[in-house]
């Protein structure tokens, strides 16, 4: 073996080893996070957590209320957000294929996307707390609506263009009109889809924090009305994680543990049906 | 026979009526199912520009009040209403920077690793933990970093950083103490971990576009693995790296929750990064609650148009290259 071909040779080792390095730090910081939440997290975890509501400085408690706040936000923030990236996205995939309002929607939708979510927190407490003069739980809904609208129309324009032309010819042959032949023949072909995008959708916002801080703002109460600042589980944990209280700080841990596991669990759920789908 | 004919006429007249009447309903239907679905694309380009019009309304006072010297001022008292955004936007970009500066090396290694190193059968289930590891919401690095992270850099990192570069002109004005653990350098590890799934997913996305030909003959002529990745993967996928990196900027750039547990809220540019600083977002999460005045709220919400005018051209200018890759893979 020539010297070149050895240092050649060698200098591809060094930079394999690199990059076996770089998966293993990225593991392992990945690994260390979810380390820390499992051992904070269980050592709080208590029936109580999920039957009693947030405590007052220096008592025990739970987390029922800030619980239920996210459910009902997040509920009503997809049924708002989802029918309207649904028709667009049909929209998009079935009348607009390649128009020229497709290419900006899609382009605009994308960025979007990623935009950054505090943004969209300001513009919802423009639009609605500033009209109606105070924090609601329905600014809450709208401003996750917000965040689920690009995730789904995402989602609904690819899942449309998967399924076969051949199909929507067929159904048409038959003598079905337009609207039906997309309600009745592609959303069922795509039904597994457009079920995942809503699923990584809900994970999407459960976990959201800053647009909830101006717009439904916290509650350190019961409370189930739609018209009134309510709690969240992620801006409670943002408000108990900065406080000096020990029992504040152990239930944040607590509510950071389930909030992931419950996003996990989501992204899990939408990977198996979209995985069942591609097996097909 | 008369009789049955003239039925038979009376029926299919009754079945023409019929079938108008339900062809009509389908007309209708279609027609108000293509309206509403038109109109709802319409309303997400909607939604970008009412964003745009609240934001920029919302902040005319503010920058009616300071102009230009807004976004060079490095004032922030609310007492005396008199705010500027330097600070702010210095924090938004050095930590976003550094991030990349880390993240980037990381995840194309990493990327390296999933298409070309790994065992086959372990492949699959890595790169399904990469991905489920980007959809964590950010307010857990945020606990992490403020618990865990913090006092961890500020013990061993931090003190070391220091003693490093105290001798070394230049550097040890970076690396100035004392160890406070939070502070931009902090910011900017958590924001780092944070995009490290992003970079890692979308740059093995990208490498799998290069058809497998193209390695092989590379192969084929006796060059090495990293020769390969050299001279042959990264100039095919250079314009789809480059715009999951600028993706993953936007995604830095526009972090809220888990920079803002770590940054230490500190409207000052200090020169060290081990100092505390601030960034847009950060300022806008822990502020706009408290926010009262006209000019101090509107300050705030400039803030947040600025962030949104510069991830807005990030993102835009990512999507547009990653169309190109995309382009290139389909075809």
């Amino acid at each position: 073996m020539s010297a070149l071909q050895a240092a050649r040779k060698t200098r591809s080792a060094i930079a394999m080893g690199l990059c076996y390095a770089s998966a293993g730090v990225g593991l392992l910081a990945l690994a260390l996070i979810l380390a820390a939440l499992v051992w904070n997290g269980f050592s709080g975890l208590a029936p109580r957590v999920f039957t009693e509501m947030t405590p007052p400085p220096g008592a025990a408690g739970g987390l029922l209320n800030a619980m239920v706040g996210s459910l009902i936000m997040t509920f009503f923030g997809v049924l708002i957000g989802a029918p309207l990236g649904l028709f667009a996205g049909t929209y998009m995939a079935e009348y607009g294929r390649g128009s020229k309002l497709t290419m900006v929607v899609r382009f605009i939708n994308d960025v979007l996307l990623s935009a950054p979510s505090i943004v969209i927190g300001l513009f919802v407490y423009e639009i609605t707390v500033v009209p109606m003069g105070h924090f609601s739980a329905m600014a809450g809904a709208v401003s996750l609506a917000l965040l689920v609208v690009p995730v789904v129309v995402r989602t609904t324009e690819d899942m449309l263009n998967l399924v076969p032309g051949s199909l929507r010819e067929a159904a048409t042959a038959l003598g079905l009109p337009r609207s039906l032949v997309i309600r009745h023949v592609a959303y069922k072909a795509a039904r597994a889809g457009l079920i995942t995008g809503l699923l990584l959708a809900v994970a999407r916002v459960s976990g959201e924090t800053a647009p909830l801080l101006f717009t439904a703002l916290n509650n350190q109460f019961w409370s189930v009305n739609l018209n009134a600042p309510m709690a969240s589980l992620p801006v409670v944990i943002f408000q108990f994680a900065l406080s000096p209280y020990k029992e504040w700080q152990t239930l944040a841990w607590v509510g950071a543990l389930v909030i992931t596991a419950a996003v996990l669990a989501l992204s899990i759920a939408a990977r198996v049906l979209g995985a069942q789908r591609t097996s097909q | 026979m008369a009789e049955a004919a003239l039925s038979t006429v009376a029926k299919s007249a009754a079945f023409g009526q019929v079938r108008e009447k339900v062809l009509r309903r389908f007309e209708i239907g279609d027609q108000t199912f293509h309206v509403l679905t038109k109109l709802s694309a319409i309303a997400v380009l909607l939604l970008l520009g009412g964003v745009i019009l609240s934001l920029v309304q919302g902040s005319i006072p503010a920058l009616s009040t300071f102009g230009f010297s807004f976004l060079t001022s490095q004032a922030w008292n609310p007492v005396t209403e008199n705010f500027g955004a330097a600070p702010a936007i210095y924090g938004t970009l050095v930590t976003s920077l550094i991030a990349l500066m880390i993240a980037v090396p990381i995840g194309f290694g990493i990327a390296v690793f999933l298409t070309e190193l790994c065992p086959y059968k372990l492949r699959r289930p890595i790169g399904i933990a990469v991905e489920l590891l980007a959809g964590i919401p950010s307010i857990i690095y945020g606990i992490w970093g403020m618990f865990i992270f913090a006092p961890f850099l500020q013990a061993t990192v931090q003190p070391a950083l220091i003693a490093t570069f105290a001798h070394v002109p230049g550097l040890n004005q970076v690396f100035a103490g004392p160890p406070y653990g939070i502070g931009i350098l902090t910011a900017s590890l958590i924001l780092a971990i944070m995009i490290l799934p992003l970079i890692s997913s979308i740059s093995r996305d990208v490498f799998n576009t290069v058809p497998p030909v193209l390695k092989e003959a590379a192969y084929g002529v006796g060059c090495t693995r990293w020769e390969v990745m050299r001279s042959i993967v990264a100039p095919y996928t250079g314009v789809g790296l480059v715009g999951g990196v600028m993706l993953a900027l936007g995604r830095a750039l526009g972090e809220t929750m888990a920079v803002t547990f770590v940054i230490g809220n500190a409207h000052k540019i200090y020169p060290s990064i081990l100092g505390p600083g601030t960034t847009i977002s950060a300022t806008i999460a822990n502020e706009f609650t408290e926010a009262d005045g006209k000019l101090y709220t509107s300050s705030l919400v400039a803030l947040g148009l600025l962030l949104f005018i510069i991830t807005f051209i990030v993102l835009a200018v990512s999507r547009l290259l990653l169309m190109r890759i995309e382009g290139k893979g389909a075809r």
